[in-house]
Parts: structure tokens; sequence; C-alpha cells
């Protein structure tokens, strides 16, 4: 963890209610999978986000407006300082794969953007999960490392129904996944094959393990998804009792 | 002459600062990011006699002024704080720290604090009598002025540590909490513990906290804190430990004015992993503007 002082560098909307945002600053060590928790103005808990993207002097979110801590970033203008812990978390294991395959359910897709970067050579297959067809983008910007599927459950672009029930009628070869979404997405995935990592989400107090407020049960005991998370093997994750 | 230096139970203290049980984990990880040595002394995370999970998630929500938590006392158990969690801090923490003990029946009180005897890295016991009492039907036990006797003194008979009362505000009458844990023979009482607080999800229409409500921690809790640290400096002999909401220099002062002999840093962590390192290095500062000495020249002055 660092604690930094990052400079909005670009803040526009992709779509309706989906904003990227570009920090400059110190922003060296993020490996794909960490995320950062900002801290703004007025109140009083920092909020998490994945990297999308990350060199030494940049870090690109991808983050969707839920609530009014989300809507207060999108009034952030250029030039803004802001405070960010940031290489929060243990990110992505990258060896795993030989034939990777990327699901990202909405806002799931923020972390998969740089993993799809670092696993370029071995030209994924990417499934982007959207609701309809106003929410779908990114895509020409994945399509550069891999081959990139797209669905809405509206069938508005793309395959009509879920990331699941197109990876259960397609034949993607893959030996080995990661996936971020939604929990139900996750859920269903695992049971469908475990042989891969998933991302999580949780209501985080610290974001660094210094409060246990985000701990879930796996296989082999609590885990901390500020610390030990936001990753972990689908195989480990107790899924009935955390939700 | 170490202007922050204040002594509490016949520990000389660096300075006054300690970070909150529940908000430092067992502090070792807190040596990453600063030289923990700095610290006045360090409260541990909330242990228990037997390993606890805690409660289902969500376990926080954020308010304006603070957060609610329902953490459940998440920890792994005295026996495994005492293998692994104590020898982790020992490596990075030169000093003594104080454990804190939660539990919901009298005996789990007993045990856990007794385990704790001749451990090389503990000074003091810190018992948090707001857990609810299992056998008492649920009720906590830090909202019985009889049970609160009881209790401490049982607990005292067993250990040879110092023993800190920690008391919860959800009460009516603060001092007849504290005269009680002194009757009952606390060496120092600290306080104040979280308020019982709830939020709801505008979304869903239902409580955030799966378990509905929770304890409201943080900057909006200063001045209830305050009072009742003066309301309690007032009327017990026993030493003071001040807490709730303190997130600067100028409120560790303002707490030591009302009474606090040492302060506690809680929620205030959370949201900056430096926040204990800033406020001592802000204090000489601040005593400077105020025309302030010694700092433990002002505790109790506005008493
Ligand atoms: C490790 C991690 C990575 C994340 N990455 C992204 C990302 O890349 N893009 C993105 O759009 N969102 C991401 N999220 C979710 C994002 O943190 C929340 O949408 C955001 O905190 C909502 O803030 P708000 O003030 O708008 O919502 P409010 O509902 O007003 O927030 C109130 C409180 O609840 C918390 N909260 C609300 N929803 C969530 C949630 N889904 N997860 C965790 N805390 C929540 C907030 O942090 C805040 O403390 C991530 C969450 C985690 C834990
Ligand atoms: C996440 C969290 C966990 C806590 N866990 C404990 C605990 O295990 N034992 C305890 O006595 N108090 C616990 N507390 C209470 C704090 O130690 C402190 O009394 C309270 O938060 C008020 O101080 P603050 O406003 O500075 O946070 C916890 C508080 C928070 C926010
Ligand atoms: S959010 Fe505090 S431990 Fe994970």
């Amino acid at each position: 963890m660092k604690n930094v002082f990052l400079t909005v560098k670009e803040n526009r909307p992709l779509t309706n209610d989906f904003y990227k945002m570009v920090l400059e600053g110190e922003c060296s060590g993020h490996t794909a999978g960490m995320f950062v928790n900002i801290k703004l103005q007025d109140f009083t808990l920092r909020r998490p986000f994945g990297i999308a993207d990350a060199d030494n002097h940049s870090i690109t979110l991808l983050y969707k407006v839920v609530g009014l801590g989300t809507k207060y970033m999108t009034t952030l203008q250029n030039g803004v300082i802001i405070d960010v812990l940031t290489c929060l978390g243990n990110g992505f294991n990258l060896g795993k794969a030989s034939k990777p395959l990327l699901i990202g359910g909405g806002t799931g897709i923020a972390p998969l953007f740089k993993l799809a970067k670092e696993l370029k050579s071995k030209y994924p297959n990417i499934i982007l999960g959207f609701r309809t067809h106003e929410d779908v983008c990114m895509i020409h910007e994945f399509s550069e490392f891999g081959n990139v599927h797209v669905t809405t459950d509206d069938g508005s672009y793309g395959y009509k129904g879920n990331v699941l029930s197109y990876l259960k009628s397609t034949g993607i070869v893959y030996d080995y996944y990661y996936a971020c979404g939604p929990l139900v997405m996750l859920k269903n995935l695992t049971s469908i094959d475990k042989n891969g990592e998933l991302s999580l989400e949780s209501r985080m107090g610290c974001g660094f393990g210094a409060c246990m407020g985000c701990s879930i049960k796996t296989k082999s005991g609590y885990k901390r998804v500020c610390k030990e998370g936001p990753v972990f093997n689908a195989s480990e994750v107790i899924f009935d009792e955390q939700t | 002459m170490n202007r922050l230096e204040v002594e509490l139970l016949g520990k000389k203290l660096k300075n006054p600062i300690i970070p909150a049980s529940g908000t430092f984990g067992f502090g070792y990880e807190f040596a990453e990011y600063y030289d923990i040595n700095i610290l006045g002394s360090i409260a541990l995370k909330g242990t228990t006699l037997h390993p606890r999970y805690g409660n289902p998630l969500p376990r926080v929500a954020e308010c304006k002024s603070g957060m609610i938590n329902a953490i459940g006392l998440q920890n792994p158990g005295a026996d495994q704080v005492i293998s692994t969690e104590l020898v982790k801090l020992k490596k990075a923490y030169r000093d003594k720290a104080i454990i804190n003990i939660g539990g919901h029946s009298f005996n789990d009180y007993i045990d856990t604090a007794k385990k704790f005897n001749g451990i090389s890295n503990i000074w003091a016991v810190e018992l948090n009598i707001s857990c609810p009492n299992v056998e008492g039907g649920g009720m906590a036990f830090g909202t019985n002025p009889l049970i609160i006797k009881e209790l401490t003194s049982a607990v005292k008979r067993v250990i040879t540590n110092p023993l800190i009362v920690k008391l919860s505000p959800n009460v009516t009458s603060i001092q007849d909490m504290a005269i009680a844990a002194e009757e009952g023979g606390a060496d120092a009482i600290s306080l104040i513990n979280t308020l019982v607080g709830m939020r709801i999800d505008l979304k869903t229409g239902k409580p955030i906290i799966s378990v509905k409500s929770g304890g409201y921690s943080g900057v909006g809790v200063f001045p209830i804190a305050i009072r009742m640290i003066y309301a309690v400096s007032s009327c017990v002999k026993i030493p003071v430990i001040g807490m709730g909401g303190i997130s600067n220099a100028r409120e560790v002062l303002e707490a030591m004015y009302a009474g606090a002999h040492a302060v506690m840093i809680g929620t205030q962590n959370l949201i900056d992993p430096y926040a204990c390192q800033s406020i001592i290095n802000e204090l000489p500062d601040v005593m400077d503007q105020l025309s302030i000495r010694n700092i433990r020249d002002i505790i109790r002055r506005s008493i």
C-alpha cells in the first residue's frame, strides 16, 4: 500500500453512467487485479476501484455512478488533486493460463482491461456482458488484446443472454478463467467450472486489512477481500454464507 | 525531557496516543506503513476464547460523520492470538501492548483474560463489556452496574496485569457504570465504545448492515465522548483513557482537558492509515500555539 496524491487528468463518460478517469502521479507497483481506495471530500469512507490500467505515472479507473460518492466523482475537473491509497490487494495470477478466458459482467470489466493487456501474447478470449446496448463500451480497446465476445441481457447488442449462457452455448476453448462481475454471476460460474479465479467486491471500512469489515469465508479460513483478495481461487470461495 | 510523555497505570508512555481496539488489527501490519514504535501503546483487536468469524457481510455502513460497524469480533481466538499474532507483533514492536477481550459469559471473559497472564508483550487487559450477555438474555454486560461490578472483580481476581474496563456509551448514566467498574476493582476506565446506530439502504428499503444495527463511531461521536470522559473523570479516582471521534491533535488535547490520561484513536486509522503518526507529529506545534509545555499538565484541567 502507498498513500499518494494524484492529479485528475481525464474524467469523462463512456456511456450514460460509466466513466473513465485517469489519474497521474506516483503510480508504480500496480499489477492487474489490484485496486485503489480513493478519499473523496466530505465522504467518511474511501471508495474502492479496480485498476483498469496503470503504468508508473498514471492509473486508469472505469467507474459506474451508483450512489453519492461516484456521482461526486463525475464532478472532479482536470487538475484536481485527490488522496489515494494505491497498490491494494493481491492481483491476478498471470502464470496460470496458457489459453486464458476473461469474463466480465458490468463494472466487472474494469480490472480485466489491464489483465487482457498483460495476457495479449496469449490472445485471450474475452466475454463482456452488459444489460443493454447503451451500456456497451470498451469493445475496441479490449479487441487489441484478444478475441472479444459481447452479450447483452436484452439482445440489443451481440449475443442475447448473460455471459454464462453464452459460455455454455459456444465452444470457447480455454484452460483457465479470470472473472469479475456480480456475485450471482461468479457463483453460477463456479458451479460450471472451478478452474479459474474471481475478483470479489465487499463493502470496506479501510481497504488495507485493519478493520475486518470485508472478510469472507473460504475453504482455507476467513480471508479479507482487501488484503488476501480481491482475487480468490474459484474453488476456494464459499458463496452461500456471504450473500 | 519528553513533553509528550504521560504515565498510565505506573507505565511511562512516550506520548498519550494509542490506536483503539479493532481499528489497528494486531498492530504488526501497520509496521509496513510507519514505525509503530513511536506509539504510546497499542490496543489490540478484540479477542475471544474461541475463534470467531463474526457477522455476515455487509458489516460496515458509511455515515455522514462516521461509520457503523458490526464486525462481530472476528478474531482467531486467544490461543492463536498468543501463538501467532503476538509473535508477529513482537518482531515489529519492541514495547508491550494492551489486549482487548470480548465474551458472551462470565467464564468467557475470565478464561480469556487469564490466558494473557505472563505473556511477555502484554502489559494490560482491556475488557470490552459491550458484547451481548448470552446467559443474561443477550443484554449487554455494560449496561448494568451490578453486572459490571461483578464481572470486573471476577476478572480482576484471576489476572496479573492491570485491568482497564471499557465502557459502552449506550446507557442512561455513564457515571453509574464507571463507579461500578471502580468498585469492582478496575485499575482504569476507557471510553467510549461505539454508539448503537443503523442505516437503511434506499434502494432495497432494508438495513445496510446484515445484523441490522451496529456501532457508530468516527468524528460525529466526538462531543458525546468528551462529555462522557468529563462526567466519568469527575466521579472516579482511577485514570481514564478517552476515545471517540478523535481525528487530530487539538481533539487529543480536548479529551485530556476533559480528564483523559491517554487517548485512543479508532476510526481515523481506517480512513488515514498514518493518522496516529500524523497526530503525534502535530502535537508539539499545537501545544506551542496553546502555550502548553508538557502534555501531562493539562490532564483533567477542565474539571
Ligand atoms: C475491490 C473493489 C473493486 C471495485 N472496482 C470497481 C470498479 O472498477 N468500477 C466500479 O464502478 N466499481 C467498483 N467497485 C464498486 C465501488 O467501490 C462502488 O460502486 C462505490 O464504492 C460506490 O460508491 P457510492 O458512494 O457511489 O455508492 P453509495 O451506495 O452511496 O456508497 C455508500 C457506501 O457503500 C459502499 N459501497 C456501495 N456499493 C459498493 C460495492 N459494490 N462494493 C463495495 N462498496 C460499495 C461505498 O464504498 C460507501 O462506503 C469496486 C469495489 C471493490 C470492493
Ligand atoms: C471496525 C471497528 C472495530 C472495532 N472493534 C472493537 C473491538 O474489537 N473491541 C473494542 O473494545 N472496541 C472495538 N471498536 C470500538 C473502538 O475501539 C472505539 O471504542 C470506537 O470506535 C470509538 O472511537 P473512534 O470514534 O475513534 O473510532 C471497534 C471500532 C471499529 C470502527
Ligand atoms: S476493509 Fe478493512 S479489513 Fe478489509
